[in-house]
């Protein structure tokens, strides 16, 4: 017995890569300054949908996944993650992981027409939909209990905790008789928003009643469709981490090199320095397993599932160790509700439970890797 | 033909002429090795005469590959890590035509060993601090005649030449009056003790410097210039230190990896834990490593250079620290404690006790954590320098 062996993997950015970044970040710091975030969740509405038609059908970048032929740009993963990289920067109130990637990865599973139908909406940014699942399901965990299907496509149920259910235009609902899609503002369809750790991804309860949707995938197909759709969303989210954790090592030595106390800046004290460096490790670290997990997700690599579980139980802990330095290093200002660092220490904390923890990751790991428990 | 008209192409055409030329089957060894150099496929980024062809460093893993599959023989890079990883580009760098041309063949064919005299009992992570003295014998061109005492020098039992670095001038500053020399480590006055270690064996040794004479023509680099020099040599030692590529699960990790899958009577859940979380952080290491090498590859330097070491140092420590405590009763002993002198460093050698022991040295060779962190700190996060009052003083009136 022995681990499996690496498939060679492609860990830089292309060209076309770093223009896609520039695009998107050029348009987030116009429309999306922590600023302007932090004023958006006051109103209790974070979602921006002016934000989200540029990015997802101007720009382009809700194709991604999709094949020209539905379409889409015909990209792949890699793309998408540098797309969440520069979202996980801005804790951008976007649905790019629940609708291009989630949604858009278990409608590519379905292989129907209704699903191709779906998809092309999705590719040109006309339609948001997000998956009713629990934000916390995690790849190779069981699916939960789907609704019930009470006859004819009368869906009744309900799941909580999904993560953009209220901007959702249509939502993928697993029932005992398959993968339906559900208008979202149709009879017998309520959503309870929920207050939410993370004010960036809102989560609603989703509530069916009789509800009527368009019949997508059988039931083995659906449930293989949402498997595929965990990994790659698990896989990405490395990224969006990886973002988050930028963001949060460079404004807080930005901060440090110009605050002054003990008539020194305080970035020249070596205990404040070497934890900035260690943090800087982890984050340079992040990136090459979250390229990886990308790169993998995007050539099909039979290893796929092991470089996504070691990318989400590596990205995770940095993410959220990042953001904590940052709160803790701004001192008293990180504690404020006027400084963004809380947004972004939300954001990973939310992340590290979103798809998985680093904990369950670690436990797919072992079983990739040939390392039973005792 | 030009730098920048090399390919991979034409280097493998170069490699295969090579090998028809001197077939490794029937050639010896040394005669290859000799052949390969002359060839200019050494080091393809050096200069041609001297082991390269003037070709981007990239191009060196399309010839090691190729020469690999055609079983030619290697020149033990283990065994002359210093001359190669460091001695050489220094060389290169500073040396003059004469002693590029004297030095560089026989280090390249482990003919002739380096080490390295830097560190000494008083100057270790403030190595500018050193104390050994080169004095000038008759003005202009005289030879120099060196005395003091070095530590850590690995390989000093069995090297040829050593780069030595010695203060030319105690009324300077420390950074200033230090100069950089090629040292004969034959000459009358060198004497090398072994340095009994943690692990019982004498991997390095001390190097007391009496009255040795080095001639003019081997100072390298001008009079009191020499930090200059040597931190040529460092930033080398720190990339040869962290960049070795090693495959999924190589390294540290193995041995504890392949005792959890064969004696499951060890298993607990606390070291299941503890090991999933290193095995990950050793995979992420490992892709870590790789993408630096894909952008040096692209000659785009990453900063991530300066960070591998202190990772593979904390790995290194904590698997290691992992596997005593996975082998319960087993950790308890050790393999053996006869001085040994071994002549090549080997990290993952022996047993785990040994490795635990061993990887100790990690955060403290090559540059200690504490300063390499200080490095990243200030170099690549752009956070202000340590405070320093020892900066215009004069070397002779610091606190020792």
């Amino acid at each position: 017995m022995s681990s499996p062996a690496a498939a060679p993997l492609d860990l830089l950015y292309s060209e076309t890569e770093e223009e896609l970044r520039t695009a998107v970040r050029s348009l987030l710091a116009a429309r999306c300054a922590p600023a302007a975030v932090l004023a958006r969740i006051e109103t209790g509405a974070p979602h921006d949908p002016e934000l989200w038609r540029v990015l997802a059908a101007d720009i382009g970048t809700a194709g991604l996944l999709v094949p020209e032929k539905l379409g889409g740009q015909g990209a792949g993963h890699r793309e998408a993650a540098v797309v969440l990289e520069e979202l996980g920067r801005a804790a951008a109130p976007v649905p790019y992981l629940t609708s291009a990637v989630l949604a858009t990865e278990i409608l590519l599973g379905c292989e129907s027409a209704e699903a191709a139908d779906l998809l092309r909406e999705l590719a040109a940014g006309r339609r948001v939909c997000v998956p009713a699942l629990p934000l916390t399901l995690a790849p190779g965990a069981p699916l939960p209990t789907p609704v019930r299907d009470s006859g004819g496509g009368s869906l009744g149920g309900s799941v909580g905790s999904v993560a953009d259910a209220v901007c959702a235009d249509v939502l993928l609902v697993l029932a005992d008789t398959g993968l339906y899609a559900v208008p979202a503002g149709a009879a017998g369809v309520s959503r309870t928003p929920l207050v939410a750790l993370d004010l960036t991804r809102p989560l609603a309860a989703v509530h069916l009643d009789g509800a009527a949707g368009t019949r997508l995938a059988d039931p083995a197909t659906a449930r293989a469709a949402i498997a595929g759709a965990l990994l790659s969303g698990a896989g990405l989210l490395a990224s969006e981490q990886l973002g988050t954790a930028e963001w949060c090592l460079t404004e807080t030595v930005a901060y440090l090199r110009t605050r002054h106390q003990f008539n020194r800046p305080l970035g020249s004290f070596q205990a404040v320095k070497h934890r900035l460096a260690r943090l800087w490790l982890d984050v340079a670290s992040a990136r090459a397993a979250a390229r990886a997990a990308a790169d993998a997700l995007a050539t099909g690599a039979a290893d796929a599932p092991l470089t996504v579980a070691v990318a989400q139980a590596y990205c995770s802990g940095v993410a959220v160790r990042a953001a904590e330095e940052c709160v803790q290093l701004h001192g008293g200002i990180g504690m404020t509700w006027e400084h963004p660092a809380h947004l972004y220490l939300k954001r990973a904390k939310a992340d590290s439970l979103a798809l998985g923890t680093a904990g369950h990751h670690r436990g797919l790991v072992a079983d990739f890797a040939e390392l039973p428990a005792p | 033909m030009t730098a920048a008209a090399l390919t991979a192409e034409h280097l493998r055409v170069r490699v295969r002429e090579l090998l028809s030329a001197h077939p490794p089957a029937t050639t010896a060894p040394a005669e290859f090795l000799r052949a390969r150099f002359d060839a200019g496929l050494a080091w393809v980024h050096y200069p041609e005469g001297l082991g390269g062809l003037g070709a981007p460093r990239s191009l060196q893993a399309v010839v090691d590959a190729e020469l690999e599959a055609a079983g030619a023989p290697d020149n033990d890079p283990r065994r002359i890590g210093i001359g190669l990883g460091m001695a050489a580009p220094t060389i290169l760098a500073y040396g003059t035509e004469e002693q590029k041309r004297r030095f560089l063949r026989p280090l390249w064919l482990g003919e002739e060993v380096w080490c390295q005299l830097f560190s000494e009992p008083g100057a270790g992570s403030d190595l500018a601090a050193l104390g050994t003295r080169a004095v000038r014998e008759g003005g202009e061109g005289g030879d120099w005649v060196v005395d003091g005492q070095k530590v850590w020098t690995s390989s000093a039992h069995t090297a040829r030449w050593a780069i030595l670095i010695a203060r030319t001038d105690p009324a300077l500053p420390k950074h200033q009056g230090i100069t950089y020399f090629l040292c004969d480590m034959t000459a009358p006055g060198v004497e090398v003790r072994p340095l009994r270690q943690i692990t019982g064996e004498a991997e390095f040794n001390e190097v007391f410097l009496t009255g040795v004479r080095i001639p003019d023509a081997h100072r390298l680099g001008e009079v009191g210039q020499g930090w200059a020099v040597a931190r040529t040599t460092l930033m080398n030692e720190r990339v040869s230190i962290g960049g070795m590529r090693i495959p999924r699960e190589g390294g540290m990790i193995a041995p504890v990896a392949t005792a959890w899958r064969e004696r499951p009577e060890l298993r607990t859940h606390d070291l299941h834990g503890r090991l999933l979380e290193l095995w990950v952080e050793a995979e992420v290491a490992r892709l870590t490593g790789e993408r630096l090498r894909q952008q040096l590859a692209q000659g785009q330097p990453g900063p991530e250079g300066s960070g591998m070491k202190l990772t593979f140092a904390r790995l290194n420590q904590e698997i290691s620290g992992l596997e005593v405590e996975l082998l319960g009763e087993e950790g308890l002993l050790y393999e053996d404690w006869t001085l040994r002198r071994p002549e090549i460093v080997d990290f993952t050698g022996r047993d785990a006790g040994y490795r635990y022991l061993r990887a100790k040295g990690n955060s403290i060779e090559g540059g200690t954590s504490e300063i390499l962190l200080n490095i990243v700190a200030e170099r690549v996060l752009g956070l202000p320098a340590e405070p320093r009052d020892d900066k215009d003083l004069a070397w002779k009136d610091l606190a020792r």
